[in-house]
């Protein structure tokens, strides 16, 4: 196992914020389109994080003009510059994939209140 | 064969290349190896070299075979398997091979001893398909019809369950990702026949471009 670590160790982030199922982020994701790049902006709440190590992905839930779209990053990738934590979200599974039968205010997830 | 090396399979994980894609990986432990013995035309009737690969404790070996890395100058090795190598004049015997005579974006053939499934079914053996599972159908895994009765035989060859898996497999043309020369870690896209731990032979691939 130690070798598999050592052949990830160079890909991996130092730096990712704390941020768990039932948060709300934004996700920076570097999109290139022909020979230009730039950044897109994904806002939504955190329904599930898998995996460990380099193979660790995250997925996030957004309504966007009334359908439900879900994007699953993995969370090493070099192309996600930035995630933001907006709100910490207080729920009671891991995985939450009830949001999808929920709409309008039943969708809602409560704060974390500090 | 211009060039092989003995490798042990460490498992599989996934890395990012330039462009931020996922490429999928299976590590291997390539070397050091060391060549024990050069088989010649004149002598042998062929062109080889033996190679080792993985020291071991000298007790655990009877004394011709001692006898023969100590011919070799080199320490006791654990497998030994022979290379059918084209040009024998790049290897003298002692010599050390290590990962780093593959670069990486080269094509290699992985061969190893794939995964046992034991005795399967002809669905799973054969990639046969199965009947229907309802509408009183009666057949669901079957192998199906072994032929016409006229022979009064079965034929050679004929699809029928029995052991799979547990033989000697190449994956050919598979790309190398990376190559670590200080651990002597070679990163294979893709995956590699066997179980994790297990003994591989790399070849530069025979379909290489």
């Amino acid at each position: 196992m130690d070798l598999i670590k050592h052949v990830e160790k160079e890909h991996l982030k130092e730096q990712i914020p704390v941020f768990s199922p039932g948060d709300t982020v934004r996700i920076h994701f570097k999109v290139i389109e022909g020979n230009r790049e730039r950044t897109q902006v994904f806002e939504g709440v955190i329904i599930k994080r898998k995996g460990f190590g380099l193979s660790e992905s995250f997925t996030v839930r957004r309504v966007s003009y009334g359908v439900g779209v879900e994007r699953t990053f993995p969370l090493h990738s070099p192309k996600i510059e930035k995630i933001e934590v907006m709100r910490r979200g207080r729920v009671r599974r891991a995985k939450l994939y009830y949001l999808r039968e929920l709409r309008g205010k039943a969708a809602r997830i409560k704060e974390i209140k500090r | 064969m211009e060039k092989g090396i003995l490798a042990k399979k460490i498992g599989m994980t996934r890395v990012f290349d330039a462009e931020g894609r996922v490429i999928p990986v299976t590590v291997l432990e390539a070397g050091p190896c060391y060549v024990v013995a050069k088989k010649t035309p004149e002598k042998d009737g062929y062109k080889a070299i033996q190679v080792g690969f993985k020291h071991a404790r000298k007790n655990s070996f009877n004394k011709p075979l001692s006898g023969h890395f100590t011919k070799a100058g080199v320490a006791p090795l654990k497998f030994v398997r022979e290379l059918r190598i084209s040009d024998l004049d790049n290897y003298q015997v002692g010599q050390e091979i290590k990962a780093d005579i593959f670069k990486a974006g080269e094509y290699v053939d992985v061969t190893g001893i794939s995964k046992g499934k034991g005795f399967a079914g002809s669905i799973k053996r054969h990639g046969q398909s199965r009947g229907p599972m309802t509408h009183g159908s009666r057949y669901q895994r079957g192998p199906g019809s072994l032929g016409s009765i006229d022979p009064a035989r079965v034929f050679k060859g004929q699809t029928l369950p029995g052991r799979m898996g547990g033989e000697k497999v190449t994956a050919q043309k598979l790309k190398v990702v990376k190559v670590d020369a200080g651990k002597n870690l070679l990163l294979i896209r893709g995956a590699v026949p066997g179980p994790r731990n297990s003994l591989l032979i790399v070849k530069n691939s025979v379909k290489a471009i």
